[in-house]
């Protein structure tokens, strides 16, 4: 109850921020502000309690990771895009695709979320079922260097899991 | 005057990879692989598009938006490129020739 109760305060003030951050900058009005709690205000009761699910100490190591996480992430969508870019322009077309299985360690629903969202905008591979009791994912693997589960671990989630296990986990 | 120069560079760069992103949507064999050019390259030059936008406004009434769109443009494209994956697999729309393993297939029966 007590969790549910903070992960819907939690989500009035997201809310709350993206709409002021969209009307509101640069000039101010009390019409749009009170429609703007309104809102909040009902997004927050009706969807509000998914949000936060498990009670977690704060840690400040998880900020450092959380840096280090949106900049590897960066570091990998350009070089994603200059892989799919070298591939499309390429006459040959140089593709070796397939479907490879993964394993990871992770539990938690936003943990497992965000390795597949990173996966999928990192290169050559994109996200295409989750087995969430075994811990496996699908990937859809543009440039198949290895079919053995534990290589392919290694290959696309080693990137990610550390980080993200330290930020969700 | 310096950040307008920035931010057509940006938007050139965006534009480019959103290119090459509509190039691989042609040019690639099958569903998966087209999905793969379209997320990575159309969600990089969107963004970059996005960034040009705010580094020419600044902090303002136009400069904000930008950033707001660019974190949900970098949540949801993955997520819909998995969700149109997933559904044509079992709507059984067949892998390119050229496919040398397909897992997610002989898993088939352990999956239900």
């Amino acid at each position: 109850m007590k969790l549910k109760t903070k992960s819907r305060i939690v989500v009035f003030i997201l809310s709350f921020i993206t709409y002021f951050t969209i009307t509101q900058i640069g000039r101010f009005d009390w019409q749009e502000l009170i429609v703007g709690v309104i809102i909040s205000l009902i997004t927050s009761v009706i969807a509000g309690d998914i949000l936060i699910v498990i009670q977690r100490k704060f840690k400040i190591s998880r900020i450092f990771y959380t840096i280090l996480y949106i900049f590897r992430l960066f570091v990998e969508i350009f070089k994603a895009n200059i892989h799919v870019a070298y591939l499309v322009i390429h006459p040959k077309l140089p593709i070796k695709p397939g479907i490879v299985k993964i394993k990871t360690g992770l539990k938690s629903d936003s943990g497992l979320t965000m390795l597949a969202n990173s996966i999928t905008l990192t290169p050559g591979t994109m996200t295409v079922d989750i087995n969430k009791e075994k811990g496996e994912l699908y990937i859809h693997w543009i440039d198949v260097k290895t079919s053995d589960v534990d290589k392919a671990t290694e290959l696309i989630g080693g990137r990610f899991e550390k980080i993200i296990k330290e930020i969700f986990e | 005057m310096i950040s307008e120069i920035i931010g057509y560079i940006l938007i050139s760069i965006g534009l480019l990879f959103n290119f090459f992103g509509v190039l691989g949507l042609v040019r690639l064999p099958d569903v998966y692989n087209r999905l793969q050019a379209a997320t990575k390259c159309v969600t990089f030059g969107t963004a970059g598009i996005l960034a040009g936008v705010f580094v020419m406004k600044g902090y303002g009434v136009m400069g904000l938006k930008p950033i707001i769109c660019i974190i949900f443009i970098l949540l949801t494209a993955p997520v819909s490129a998995h969700v149109i994956s997933r559904a044509a697999h079992r709507a059984k729309i067949k892998l390119t020739d050229e496919t040398i393993i397909d897992k997610y297939e002989e898993d088939k029966e352990l999956r239900k």
